[in-house]
């Protein structure tokens, strides 16, 4: 049992370099996997409102028709379960604190005009594409119709001749 | 008899880390009966089954507590694949099994440093938390969290733990171990620190397992209960011996967890040394239906986890027992017959979780 043990240990810290930063001077470094905040690629997202759902606080909301994206960063909990549902990928966990603030409102993403536009002429286009298909299935199945009625009016008259 | 006074003792108290209120009834210095009394952060986190799904239940689960928080949510994601009978991938039990060690790591050395606070040697609980930082580092380098993990769910993990950081893991954790020794010695080679630690708060084994303490603070005391014997995770196939002393005074709850904490790095090694490789997570369909409990080993000791499930994504029941609760009785027993100025140190040398017990 010695007396002085922790003193070889005391001795080897007044030589050392402090092991703290002085960080609002040098910046903070965080690991790539760092859960800070979320960011959103908002031109990718489709407001399938799959993050919505799986939030558990609760803290985005979704607008599909307005193209927007929203989070209330004071209510999020960073636990990434947003980011893992997305089915398109558009949602990343980034390093990086939120900053401290005075009032709890919204961080508000709403996609760009031409954007918007463009998803609505490809909307536009899909339903035309969507609309054309269902027509020339109709004419086809009508058409199945008409032949199936055909071979079973020639099929009754043969029934009738014999 | 002697006068006999009444003393209030937290729940704001320099040495307590977390609330808990006890009444001492006093004689001359002298501790003659304790009545505890907690409730000061109660959250109502079990409660928030029937507001969240058993998906979102794992985010909750792990914000029961600050520092277990790794084994809350692996023991309730362990509980609800158990009853909806899923199996997860071997690499996903390696990686969880690793984590746990390291947020062991991380929980003893958190106590180290408190202990030595608690008794006044504040050099050294600078020194426990500085080499503490050093696994934090690692925890979020791996996960992205210091405090709060958020890599389990229901069927697996989310992250894996690639060869780079495993290298880089595997290299602070020789070096953690190697500050440790150093540490280890004045712990317990130090003059000063065994006359304050020995023979303080003795609990025989009887009085532990009558009291049906868990944990260190039970093996400190000669009883075998280390839950990782049961094998969940990948504690099946890694080689440990769990760390037991039968003095059952302060000095050797500190040896166990130090000795524990060696035995944690070993863990690591051979998880990483034994970890195969493949896929970190399983598809999980449909609602849990049925109940389970499971055991497991957190750094406290043994908690309990009790999930009933009714076939909709809403739980019918979610409890938590955990080990500071167990342990509480056991404080009460150590206190009598202890002075006053060793109140602190006792309530310290159970690891009390108190934001666990109460949830």
């Amino acid at each position: 049992m010695s007396l002085m043990s922790f003193a070889s240990e005391s001795l080897k810290n007044l030589f050392k370099k402090p092991v703290t930063t002085k960080y609002p001077f040098e910046p903070a470094v965080y690991p790539e996997r760092s859960r800070g905040h979320i960011e959103i690629e908002i031109d990718n997202c489709i407001g399938c409102g799959m993050c919505v759902r799986s939030c558990p606080l609760g803290a985005l909301q979704v607008n599909r028709a307005k193209g927007l994206w929203a989070i209330n960063r004071f209510d999020c909990i960073a636990c990434g379960y947003c980011v893992e549902k997305c089915p398109k990928k558009c949602l990343f966990m980034k390093p990086g604190y939120q900053t401290p603030g005075e009032q709890k409102n919204e961080d508000v993403f709403v996609k760009s005009p031409e954007q918007l536009e463009k998803e609505a002429k490809q909307r536009e286009e899909a339903a035309a594409k969507a609309a054309a298909a269902q027509q020339a299935a109709l004419a086809k199945k009508a058409l199945e119709a008409k032949k199936a009625e055909e071979a079973a009016k020639a099929a009754k008259s043969e029934e009738g001749k014999d | 008899m002697k006068k006999r006074s009444v003393v209030p003792y937290g729940p704001q108290h320099p040495v307590l880390p977390e609330p808990i209120h006890l009444d001492l009834v006093i004689e001359d210095e002298k501790i003659m009966d304790v009545i505890p009394s907690i409730g000061f952060i109660h959250r109502g986190l079990e409660g928030l089954t029937s507001k969240r799904d058993f998906n979102q239940m794992a985010y909750v689960a792990e914000r029961i507590c600050g520092i277990c928080s790794f084994g809350h949510g692996f023991g309730y994601c362990e509980t609800v694949e158990k009853i909806m009978g899923v199996e997860i991938p071997d690499r996903a039990k390696y990686l969880r099994t690793i984590w746990f060690e390291m947020s062991r790591v991380h929980s003893h050395l958190l106590w180290l440093g408190l202990l030595a606070d608690g008794f006044g040697f504040e050099n050294l609980f600078y020194q426990c938390w500085r080499v503490r930082e050093k696994i934090l580092d690692m925890l979020e380098l791996t996960t992205g969290g210091r405090v709060i993990f958020s890599v389990n769910k229901i069927g697996g993990v989310m992250k894996d733990i690639s060869s780079t950081m495993a290298k880089s893991v595997l290299e602070s954790i020789d070096s953690i171990e190697a500050e440790l020794k150093e540490l280890q010695k004045t712990f317990m080679g130090d003059y000063t620190v065994e006359s304050r630690l020995k023979g303080c708060g003795v609990l025989t084994k009887e009085q532990a397992h009558a009291l049906g303490c868990a944990g260190p603070f039970a093996r400190a005391s000669g009883i075998n209960n280390d839950m990782r014997l049961l094998g969940y995770a990948a504690y099946g196939q890694l080689d440990f011996e769990p760390v037991i002393s039968d003095v059952g005074d302060s000095y050797a709850r500190c040896d166990v967890r130090i000795r524990e904490l060696f035995q944690s790095f070993d863990l690591i090694r051979q998880c990483f040394n034994k970890m195969p490789s493949g896929d970190l997570s399983v598809d999980v369909k449909g609602n849990p239906k049925g109940e389970h409990f499971t055991r497991i080993e957190q750094p406290r000791g043994e908690a309990v986890y009790y999930v009933h499930g009714n076939g909709t994504p809403f739980l019918d029941r979610l409890r938590v027992r955990t080990p500071t609760f167990a342990n509480l009785a056991g404080l009460c027993e150590t206190l009598k017959g202890a002075d006053y100025a060793d109140v602190g140190l006792l309530v310290l040398t159970i690891d009390p979780c108190i934001s666990c017990t109460e949830r």
